[in-house]
């Protein structure tokens, strides 16, 4: 009898979900002290996967082991994909040391995204911490490739200091723009900072959207994100057009084998992406 | 000539907002528009507290020296923000400093003048400290966030 694995595959749900197929990395760029991008290419030149914007991938460093990393980069250059991660474990450590030329497997793309077609029409909101931003990116990619059917967009993006600030090229490339607001925010800073610092929070009572009409996509620590969509709430953007992405210790990938349970749902399969009036109730509840 | 008050203005701001004209009079009477340069000093820790600022346009860092760091940032202030609060609790006196991060333009209010005005009426004194109680459940929020510390890697 055929294992649910190979009925997914049967039935063309997952190309072969649990094989990885490998990657060549064709540039590391520190990004920065403990956080760095790799970006990957299939090692046949062929077409790789398609991805929608807050997908990720099971990245395998082989001989050490396999974690789940959100896709960062523009779904618009794929098969050429990045990744961002921070150095935190034996895996992630591992791969800081991989160089271009190196080989990596790649299982995926998984999971749910950013819901960008439905908010056409919509101011969007998003808001980044920290790493989180990693997984907006190609979110951001995607509306500002599509500019003219959304209102305004809006990024707040906070973290700990000045120099944890990521993509801070590109950050400034799309400030330039005059069709989308990007407010940065660092909890701390040295005098020399010349913007703002504070809480990310902060900066939604007075951020410029429509709050009837607003969508927002969350991702950050998820204390983070429960106080954001609190702030959110307040200012009256409806609880099932916010979203947030949640992280959890994934490990197949496509729900089977449980180690991303978050209380009725996986996290792998039903997330990473959720509207926030699916999980608010089990948010900051220690037992799940 | 035309003399323009501030009234409208005060009245208009998202932290007076609701209320009562009497009380924007009174408080008018307290008001007078403000400009800094960039790189300016608006108060130091330690100074007498005698004014608060709503700012309508720039940048200001509410900051404190700390030892062995330098000059700390704790806190921007920009438009619509209150900034400061020490005017409103005895001994009057700045807690930190406040240095403008960019041109900055404002409203001050006479912080001794608005006191009397208070206790003469309770009314008045009423609905100024429930807007800055809610100033400050927000910037307590804020820093307990902070000191959680959320996006550090143990560093």
């Amino acid at each position: 009898m055929a294992t649910i694995v190979e009925q997914l595959a049967t039935v063309g749900l997952v190309p072969e979900p649990m094989l990885s197929t490998p990657y060549r990395i064709q540039r590391v760029k520190q990004e920065t002290d403990d956080t760095f991008t790799l970006e990957l290419a299939p090692a046949d030149s062929g077409e790789g996967h398609a991805f929608a914007p807050g997908q990720f991938n099971m990245l395998y460093v082989y001989g050490v082991g396999e974690v789940p990393i959100s896709i960062s980069s523009d779904p618009g250059d794929s098969p050429v994909i990045q990744h961002t991660t921070r150095v935190v474990g034996t895996v992630t450590k591992a791969m800081r040391l991989l160089k271009r030329g190196d080989m990596l497997g790649i299982r995926g793309p998984y999971g749910t995204h950013w819901p960008v077609e439905n908010a056409t029409g919509r101011d969007i909101v998003i808001v980044a911490g920290g790493i989180g931003l990693a997984p907006l990116r190609p979110a951001l990619y995607r509306l500002m490739a599509q500019r003219e059917k959304y209102r305004k967009i809006v990024l707040l993006y906070g973290t700990r200091t000045p120099e944890d600030i990521l993509y801070r090229h590109e950050l400034e490339h799309w400030r330039g723009k005059f069709d989308l607001e990007i407010q940065v925010t660092v909890d701390r800073a040295a005098s020399t900072w010349r913007s703002n610092v504070g809480v990310v929070t902060s900066m939604i009572p007075r951020a410029p959207f429509d709050p009837s009409n607003t969508a927002a996509f969350i991702c950050g620590p998820e204390v983070m994100m429960r106080f954001t969509a609190m702030e959110l709430q307040k200012r009256g953007v409806a609880m099932d057009r916010t979203f947030v992405s949640m992280e959890r210790n994934m490990k197949c990938g496509i729900g089977l084998c449980g180690h991303c349970q978050f209380g009725p749902v996986f996290t792998c399969k039903d997330g990473p992406v959720f509207s926030f009036d699916r999980i608010a109730a089990l948010l900051g509840r220690a037992e799940v | 000539m035309t003399v323009h008050t501030l009234e409208p203005i005060i009245q208009a701001t998202p932290f007076f907002q609701g209320m009562e004209d009497r009380h924007i009079e009174l408080i008018t009477g307290c008001a007078r528009n403000v400009r800094f340069d960039e790189g300016v000093t608006i108060f130091h820790e330690g100074d007498a507290a005698d004014q608060f600022y709503l700012i309508r346009g720039g940048l200001v860092a509410v900051q404190f020296m700390v030892p062995h760091r330098g000059l700390t940032t704790i806190l921007t202030v920009g438009e619509g923000e209150i900034l400061g609060w020490s005017w409103l609790f005895p001994p009057y006196r700045w807690h930190f400093d406040a240095r403008t991060q960019q041109p900055t333009h404002a409203l001050a209010f006479d912080g001794k003048c608005l006191r009397t005005k208070c206790e003469d009426d309770h009314d008045l004194g009423y609905e100024i400290f429930k807007r800055f109680m809610q100033v400050v459940n927000e910037r307590l929020e804020s820093t307990r966030l902070q000191l959680l510390d959320i996006y550090g890697n143990n560093r």
